[in-house]
Parts: structure tokens; C-alpha cells; sequence
């Protein structure tokens, strides 16, 4: 178990790591599919044809090849990107094309009558769609999204196929320099599982609040 | 047309796909009137509503309020007439029948909205009218309660301060109480009459004869997309001149309201 002990910091390391690659491109997944959401629903029909075809690439694909494109296409495109803004980007994309989704259902569940009491009032459609449908939409969508959430944070763990020093691959590389194994993946396991049930309470947290005004 | 007239539709035509819904309407409502809408379910009540605040854009035909008018037959996607329809959806509140709170609001968040987001009014001034006008409907202890936590008649009343809070040349009222049940209409009743006595003017679609009888300047009945009659409410109740009108009063007097056949349309 002492081989396993010396390791701790730098699973610590991996699990920040890990952290950081959910954390961030579960914000800025948010506010890209939040836009794809607003693409799809407008009524410009080449924003909803992009739209729906960037959704259905981004969905219809394994993420592990969209990881691998990202990380070995971009540079021949001639854009140089280190490994964690490379997984960063990929995983940023992919949970916008879902999160999108979860956005559009929202958005489309929240009742007809609400569209025509701001619109008799004279709201403008952006001003309707902040005010009036947006909160009701996040809350509708908020099981959903929490559970993109943690998908996403498991997902993470593909980045070490491209090098990046995440939780997994520390796992890996703990696992192949003491020959345990399985204890290192036990270990690793059982921290994905714990920032998840840390993800987990805190849905909860925010689905009871939210729903407070509604009970 | 004298600028005593608060809303002037003509020639309203409405169809939706194969069905004409609305055949050639007019109707002037005066300021300070109150014009009741009586009609069999799917005469086109609810579309000529939604037409006069233009929620429903009509085929043919034009609305003016207070002296803008929206013309339905030219061309219609220039900003400039954009803003003339929001303009007139602005003077013209409604109240709908399923009430159509914001559910993520307090009631007073409710009623300061408009103020606030579309008539640009300082904050603490829209509170303070918002205050006053819940006040007005009896809620003031509701002040900062959600609707989920309301009675449908409360919850109707703060509809109502919603819509005053507008400040509308009109308010249109889409049977306002048929969501309720019956020991609840009392109060959303009392209120409207309040507004009347307070020169209000509105135009409300409603089955509660006696209420229109006390209420109403002008009783409309429509049929079939048209409008069959216009008459004083002394003359619509009791000498109704067309057959139509006394078979439809007939049923609604045997019977009352029946909000849940309404509900169809
Ligand atoms: N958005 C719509 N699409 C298609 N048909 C509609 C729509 N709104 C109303 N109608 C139809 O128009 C007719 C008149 O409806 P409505 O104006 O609601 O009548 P009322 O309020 O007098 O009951 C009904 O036959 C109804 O089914
Ligand atoms: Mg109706």
C-alpha cells in the first residue's frame, strides 16, 4: 500500500486535472449550445439547418474519434494546440451539441400562454425568450443537464489517450510503475465516483430550489 | 372618428388553413365603454381578441388605437410596422381565460414587469404603482407569494393588475373567469366592475349574463365568424331581436356557464 501512498499527490494532480477538463468545458458547453439552442429555434432557416447538422455530427459520432480528429487534425491545419486545451475544445463541442438539446426541450415545454402574455404586452421576442422562457426552460432542463454533467466528467477520462495527465491516465501510469492495477484503478474509480456524488447532491440542491416557487 | 374612440377595427378577416374564422368584423368601442362579447363556442371570440391586440395577426382588415393604425393588407415585415404592432399590443392589455402568470415571478414581479422591461419605467417607481394596483384587487398581503401558492381567483387578480399596470387604452378580458370555480368567480367579477366604475375600457367575452347585464354598455353577439347584433343590454336580454340570440340565451340561462364545453375551442 506504501507504493500506492507515494502516489496520492499525484493522483491529487490527476483528479485536478480531471476537474478542470469537466469543469471548464461544462461552462462553455453551456454557452454554446445555449446558442445552437436559439440557432434551432429561430426562424432563419440556414441557422436551423447548421444547427440541427452540427447536432447530429457531434451526437452521431464516438467521442474518442472526435478527441482524436480534434487533436491530430487541428495541427494540420497549421493550429498548433497543446493536449488539454485540444481535450478541452473537443469536449466543449460535443456536451454543446447535447446540452442544446436539453436547452430546445426546455424551451419548447414551456407553456404556449407564457410566449402570449409577454407578446400581448408588447415584449420584444428577445426580451420574451431572457425574461419569461429562459428561466422556465433551465429549470425544465435542469435534471437533464445536471445528468450531462456528470456523463461529461466521466468522459473526461478519454483524454488520456492524448497525453493529457488526467485522473485515468495517472492511474495508468501509477498502475504500470508498481504493477497494481487494479488498486489504481479501484482508486481512480472511486474518485470519479466521489466528484460525482458531489455533483449529484448539488443537482438535487438546485432542482429543490428551483422548483420551490412552482411547489 | 373622434379621438374619443379607444379601438377601431375594420373589415377583420382571419382564417386559419380552410377555416374563416373571422368574416369582415367591425367594431369601435368608445373610450370609457365596456363591450361584451357573448357567442356560441367557436364563433371567434378568442380570434377577434387576439386579433385587436394583434397577437393574432388578421388576413385583411386594419386596428387602430388611438389614432395609429395597423393595416393588415400591405406590406408587413418593415421594422417601422413591427414597432407599430408592439406599440399597439402595448395599449391594448389582456387577460386570458388560463390566466398565464409568469410562474417564476411574485405576484408584484408579475405586475412590474411590463413596467419595467417594455415601458422603461424606473424600478422603485413600478414598484411602488405595482403596490397600488395589487392594493386595488385585495392582494396586497400576496405581494411577494408565487402563483403556484394562489387561488385561480387570485391568481386572476393579479392578471388584472398586470394588465393596468400597463397603463392600455383597452383592456381585453377572454372570458376571464371560465377557469374558475363557480364560488371563485365572485371576486374576479367584483373586480372588473370596479375597474367599469373607474372608466376603464374594456372589452370582455364572457357567459355570466347577469354580469354583462350590470357591466356592459354594449352587448356583441357573434356567430359564425360575424357579428350578428349590437345592442344595449337592456334590449339584448330581454327583446333579443334574432332567433339565434334567444336560443343561445336560452342555453345559457338554463344551464349556466359551461366553462368545460368552452374549453374545446
Ligand atoms: N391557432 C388556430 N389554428 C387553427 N384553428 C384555430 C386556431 N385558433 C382558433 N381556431 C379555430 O377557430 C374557430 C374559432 O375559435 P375561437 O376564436 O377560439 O372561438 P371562440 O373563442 O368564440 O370559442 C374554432 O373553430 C377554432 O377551432
Ligand atoms: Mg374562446
Amino acid at each position: 500500500m506504501d507504493l500506492l501512498a507515494q502516489s496520492v499527490p499525484i493522483l491529487l494532480k490527476g483528479m485536478a486535472i480531471t476537474i478542470f477538463l469537466g469543469v471548464t468545458s461544462f461552462v462553455l458547453g453551456f454557452g454554446l449550445g445555449g446558442l445552437i439552442a436559439l440557432a434551432r429555434i429561430s426562424r432563419f432557416t440556414l441557422l436551423k439547418a447548421l444547427a440541427i447538422v452540427y447536432v447530429s455530427v457531434f451526437r452521431g459520432t464516438p467521442l474518442l474519434i472526435q478527441i482524436m480528429l480534434v487533436y491530430f487534425g487541428l495541427p494540420q491545419l497549421g493550429i498548433q494546440m497543446s493536449p488539454v486545451p485540444s481535450a478541452i475544445l473537443t469536449f466543449t463541442l460535443y456536451s454543446a451539441a447535447y446540452l442544446s438539446e436539453n436547452f430546445r426541450g426546455g424551451i419548447l415545454a414551456v407553456e404556449k400562454g407564457q410566449w402570449e402574455a409577454a407578446g400581448s404586452m408588447g415584449m420584444t421576442y428577445s426580451r420574451t425568450l431572457r425574461r419569461v422562457v429562459f428561466p422556465q426552460a433551465l429549470r425544465i432542463a435542469t435534471p437533464a443537464i445536471g445528468n450531462r454533467f456528470i456523463a461529461l466528467m466521466k468522459d473526461t477520462s478519454l483524454a488520456s489517450v492524448v497525453t493529457v495527465v488526467e485522473l485515468t491516465r495517472v492511474a495508468e501510469s501509477v498502475g504500470s510503475s508498481t504493477f497494481r492495477y487494479v488498486e489504481a484503478f479501484v482508486v481512480a474509480g472511486a474518485v470519479y465516483w466521489l466528484i460525482n456524488s458531489v455533483l449529484s447532491v448539488g443537482q438535487e440542491v438546485l432542482e429543490r430550489r428551483m422548483g420551490r416557487a412552482y411547489a | 372618428m373622434t379621438d374619443d374612440v379607444a379601438i377601431h377595427a375594420q373589415g377583420l378577416h382571419k382564417r386559419f388553413g380552410d377555416l374563416e374564422v373571422l368574416k369582415s368584423v367591425d367594431l369601435t368601442v368608445r373610450s370609457g365603454e365596456v363591450v361584451v362579447i357573448m357567442g356560441p363556442s367557436g364563433s371567434g371570440k378568442t380570434t377577434l381578441l387576439r386579433c385587436l391586440n394583434l397577437l393574432e395577426e388578421p388576413d385583411a382588415g386594419s386596428i387602430t388605437v388611438r389614432g395609429r393604425t395597423v393595416s393588415c393588407s400591405g406590406p408587413r415585415q418593415s421594422r417601422g410596422r413591427r414597432r407599430l404592432i408592439r406599440d399597439i399590443r402595448v395599449r391594448t392589455a389582456m387577460v386570458f381565460q388560463q390566466f398565464n402568470l409568469f410562474p417564476h415571478m411574485t405576484a408584484l414581479q408579475n405586475v412590474i414587469e411590463g413596467p419595467i422591461h417594455v415601458r422603461r419605467l424606473p424600478r422603485s417607481y413600478a414598484i411602488e404603482v405595482g403596490e397600488r394596483l395589487l392594493a386595488r384587487v385585495g392582494l396586497t398581503d400576496k405581494r411577494d407569494e408565487h402563483p403556484a401558492r394562489l387561488s385561480g381567483g387570485q391568481k386572476q387578480r393579479v392578471a388584472i393588475a398586470r394588465a393596468l399596470a400597463m397603463e392600455p387604452e383597452v383592456i381585453l378580458f377572454d372570458e376571464p373567469t371560465s377557469a374558475l370555480d363557480p364560488e371563485l368567480r365572485a371576486e374576479v367579477l367584483q373586480a372588473i366592475k370596479n375597474l367599469a366604475a373607474h372608466g376603464m375600457t374594456m372589452v370582455i367575452v364572457t357567459h355570466e349574463i347577469a354580469f354583462a347585464r350590470e357591466v356592459a354598455n354594449r352587448v356583441v353577439f357573434m356567430d359564425k365568424g360575424y357579428i350578428l347584433e349590437e345592442q344595449s343590454p337592456s334590449v339584448f336580454f330581454s327583446n333579443p331581436a334574432n332567433t339565434r340570440i334567444r336560443s343561445f340565451l336560452r342555453l345559457m340561462s338554463d344551464s349556466g356557464p359551461h366553462p368545460e364545453l368552452e374549453e374545446a375551442s
